[in-house]
């Protein structure tokens, strides 16, 4: 795994390896706000910037506290705890400086706590044993691809808006099929490169 | 309380303190208000782990343990919890049940853990056991919340346990690993196994429960 060079995960995590599409992370938010590109949009920019800088600072926590004083076992609490701490900070650091950044993005960062591909991020890190820099090309790519999905979704939503769909079937249960298709035509992509 | 468990009245309003509030509480998780279905949270695991019958078993056993857990742990502090602080305490508190979990997972079923991979850690994140904690532990007695993480556990499990048989026996033709649908008739058909067959079964399960349930006037959408 340590000589894959970090574009090639970067570029993986984003088309092949999905974070959304192939591991199912970040669907929870992923379905509730897929209403519209433009809110879609704004959440795919936070996840990234907060993927990326949670990716890192878990990164140096991990190898240079939890492995040197032998406390592995309490990764999840730490890690859970490092998210949620940053996503605090991050809240309050934009609404002080950028107060027009803050209604833009600021309704979605208390959401990012609870979106589980933050932590997934973290934890496929870990276990696929990445070095720095390629943590950071995973954080950024799984962060980009994150977003691509979500805003790939509102744009199919939208249209949906004017279809015919069977009763039982509007909202949720046609959404996850739209996503099922998605998942396939990105699986197109899977002989370019690969990790795992 | 252990007069209150007859179930003299399954009619009474959730509100009122009578007869049948712990079943009611039971068949309103399981049933009425399942987590995965109805409300749609905590989809995240519940596809990833599917693929196999086995593994979204253990993944459901693995739910309830951890719901009742902190339920039950939740709901005994709720008296002594500052309110503005109550969402990083019961975080910590999942959190704690979650590694008990995942080190007893390690402990005695290696190939398990490493088959479900980071998706134990991820119970954390499920929004199922934080919207359990949050909005019945807080407000209810221990042994309520206990029934209350039970049904909803359970309801989970029930869901997963659907879709995993569905797609170990669509995907490979096997279930718990014995091949059952195989010969010259039936293909395995290696979509289920993969991304797109879980969100597939699930959006079809939804669909089908929303139908076995009738049209329900459910109004609000987002």
């Amino acid at each position: 795994m340590s000589e894959t060079s970090a574009f090639v995960i970067f570029i993986a995590a984003i088309f092949t390896n999905n974070i959304l599409l192939t591991n199912f992370l970040g669907l929870c938010s992923f379905i509730a706000c897929s209403g519209q590109i433009r809110t879609s949009l704004g959440l795919g920019t936070a996840v990234t910037f907060v993927m990326v800088m949670t990716t890192i600072l878990n990164y140096v926590i991990y190898h240079f506290i939890l492995v040197r004083f032998g406390l592995v076992h309490l990764q999840f609490i730490v890690f859970i705890a490092v998210i949620a701490a940053f996503v605090q900070l991050v809240e309050m650091f934009v609404e002080r400086f950028s107060p027009r950044l803050y209604f833009a993005l600021g309704i979605f960062l208390p959401l990012i706590t609870v979106n589980c591909s933050i932590l997934g991020a973290s934890l496929f890190m870990i276990i696929r044993k990445y070095s720095f820099i390629q943590s950071v090309g995973f954080g950024l790519g799984a962060g980009l691809g994150w977003g691509v999905a979500i805003v790939l979704l509102a744009g199919l939503r939208q249209k949906m808006r004017y279809s015919n769909i069977p009763e039982p079937f509007q909202g949720v249960p046609i959404a996850m099929v739209v996503t099922g298709v998605l998942a396939m035509a990105f699986m197109g992509f899977a002989g370019m490169v690969s990790i795992q | 309380m252990a007069n209150d468990k007859q179930p003299a009245c399954m009619t009474c309003s959730p509100k009122g303190l009578c007869g049948g509030k712990g079943l009611l509480t039971l068949k309103e998780g399981a049933w009425a208000n399942n987590p995965l279905a109805i409300q749609v949270l905590g989809i995240c695991s519940a596809l990833a782990v599917t693929s196999r019958l086995e593994n979204s078993l253990v993944m459901g056993g693995a739910l309830i343990f951890v719901c009742v857990g902190s339920n039950l742990l939740v709901s005994l502090l709720r008296k002594c919890t500052p309110h503005r602080i109550r969402m990083i305490a019961e975080v910590g508190i999942i959190a704690t049940f979650v590694i008990i979990f995942d080190q007893f997972l390690k402990a005695f079923y290696w190939d398990m853990s490493k088959q479900l991979g980071p998706y134990v850690g991820l119970i954390i994140t499920n929004c199922i056991v934080m919207g359990r904690a949050e909005a019945f532990a807080l407000q209810n007695p221990p042994i309520l919340s206990i029934i209350d993480g039970i049904a909803n556990g359970l309801g989970y499990a029930a869901v997963l346990a659907i879709i995993g048989f569905s797609r170990e026996l669509l995907g490979a033709g096997e279930i718990f690993g014995y091949k059952v649908l195989s010969g010259e008739w039936y293909t395995p058909n290696q979509l289920m196994i993969l991304a797109p067959g879980a969100f597939f079964a699930f959006g079809i399960a939804i669909g089908i429960f929303n139908w076995i349930r009738g049209p329900e006037p459910e109004e609000k959408k987002p």
